[in-house]
């Protein structure tokens, strides 16, 4: 029989955590079949360290066409923890000796992930008003990360993401007047290639940012990295989807985009708020789309689940910010 | 002719009993995926309650801007081409008006509680769900 996941991490553990006695704690978090998440404790006379595993088990080592890799993933993170980015510490690069799967372990960061008490719990009270500027200043640092010491990454422009968008829109094969007004909005309003290149994030928003109650803790889930116009995370955060509620507060619904703003510049780079609306309205298509095809994946199985069946009837969630943005009744802008 | 009760009226019955009997008992994972079933129900008898009235006044405002007839589904098509290709726009006349009056019809239904959805209805009686 197998080895348990809990044995080979144990042993795993003990090669490179030195008077390590063994691991205990282990549960699963979440993921598919393809990618894993599991929390555990690293047993240790000086105290517990508490860590994250994030694999794809043996036998899922390719990664899906938008994903920048595993081990691309854990070298952003020591990249980004390395230039004092709030980031996990990269504990350990899985190995093929390991019979753990391609990925990496991580010291576990304490804090939320959970948007509706990031924005609502008390012990939030004192970070709220402070985090919109400072995850402007978090983003600026991420694109200031010199592309010479970064992993290969996809390079992504305006109009290959249109096209990508499109041709998921017409996969679906069902129609929706609202998106193909905004991917003609888009086309229409290509402010063309970034004359600056940096890394993107490509996911910089709730749930990938653990908070606490002294402000941002770390930055997760850099499976979306890429090289392209730095706007794109800007214009990212402030998509509608991500403010639970708060709607005037389009930064995730904590702030302001002069906040955000504010915070990208004081860390020495430009701002083009221009380029930053324009990857708002491809952010809240593409969120759009992502949730129909959760509908699709649905249907055609094999995670038949009522969750993602359910969110296919979010989609049009953001066809009413589309709207909102593109044909609003009041000259007003939240 | 089928009979009483309703579809509408049988959904409603038991997402009642799920949520003021069953819920109460629940915890964890469980009580989340019983609160999505929830949802679920309500969003059904949502649908049954309002789509016959909103689908037909879609219908004829799209016939009317078309200014030609079809299947609901066909007409969409025409009208997401048209604007694909730019031939229909918000410069186009009562567009943009077809585009929020059925787009709020679909919030009615999927999410009443959106923010976004909730700001606009307060904006004017003009984008109340079609009854």
């Amino acid at each position: 029989m197998a080895a348990s996941t809990e044995d080979l991490l144990a042993r795993c553990v003990a090669t490179w955590c030195a008077g390590a006695t063994g691991i205990a704690n282990a549960t699963r978090l979440s993921g598919g079949a393809s990618q894993e998440t599991w929390s555990f404790d690293i047993v240790h006379p000086d105290g517990n360290i508490g860590a994250i595993l994030r694999r794809a088990p043996p036998g899922y080592g390719a990664a899906p066409d938008r994903a920048a890799g595993l081990g691309a993933e854990a070298m952003l993170m020591q990249r980004a923890y390395a230039a004092g980015i709030p980031s996990p510490r990269v504990m350990h690069v899985l190995s093929p000796a390991d019979e753990l799967g391609t990925g990496f372990i991580m010291g576990r960061v304490d804090g939320e992930t959970i948007p509706r008490k990031v924005l609502r719990d008390e012990q939030f009270a004192g970070a709220r008003p402070k985090l919109a500027r400072q995850l402007g200043g978090v983003l600026a640092k991420i694109h200031a990360l010199s592309p010479s010491q970064l992993p290969e990454l996809r390079r992504m422009t305006a109009a290959g993401e249109i096209a990508e968008l499109e041709r998921d829109y017409r996969n679906l094969n069902w129609p929706r007047p609202v998106f193909d007004l905004a991917l003609r909005w888009l086309r229409d309003n290509d402010p063309g290639p970034s004359s600056e290149v940096t890394l993107v994030h490509g996911d910089f928003r709730h749930g990938n940012l653990i908070i606490g109650p002294d402000g941002t803790r770390a930055v997760l889930d850099w499976e979306l990295a890429h090289f392209g116009d730095p706007m794109e995370d800007l214009g990212w955060i402030c998509v509608n989807s991500w403010r639970f509620g708060e709607i005037d507060k389009p930064v995730g619904g904590l702030g302001s985009r002069e906040e955000l703003f504010a915070g990208y510049e004081a860390e020495g780079r430009k701002v083009d708020a221009a380029r930053v609306h324009f990857w708002e309205v491809m952010g809240t298509l593409r969120w759009g789309i992502m949730c129909c095809g959760m509908m699709q994946r649905f249907r055609s199985g094999p995670d038949h689940s009522m969750e993602r069946a359910m969110i296919g009837r979010r989609s049009s969630e953001t066809e009413i910010d589309l709207l909102r943005l593109l044909a609003p009744r009041h000259r007003r802008r939240a | 002719m089928q009979d009483e009760p309703t579809p509408t009226e049988l959904i409603h019955a038991v997402a009642d009993f799920l949520r003021n009997d069953v819920m109460p008992a629940m915890s964890g994972h469980k009580a989340f995926k019983l609160r999505v079933a929830i949802n679920a129900l309500d969003l059904v008898t949502r649908q049954l309650t309002l789509e016959q009235n909103s689908d037909a006044a879609e219908h004829a405002r799209l016939t009317q801007l078309l200014g030609k007839d079809g299947s609901l589904q066909e007409l969409n098509r025409a009208l997401a081409e048209g604007i694909s290709k730019g031939e229909i726009g918000l410069q186009t006349s009562g567009i943009a008006e077809h585009l929020w009056q059925t787009t709020m019809d679909k919030l009615a239904v999927d999410q009443p509680n959106y923010a976004s959805y909730r700001r606009e209805l307060e904006r004017g009686s003009s984008r109340e769900p079609t009854s």
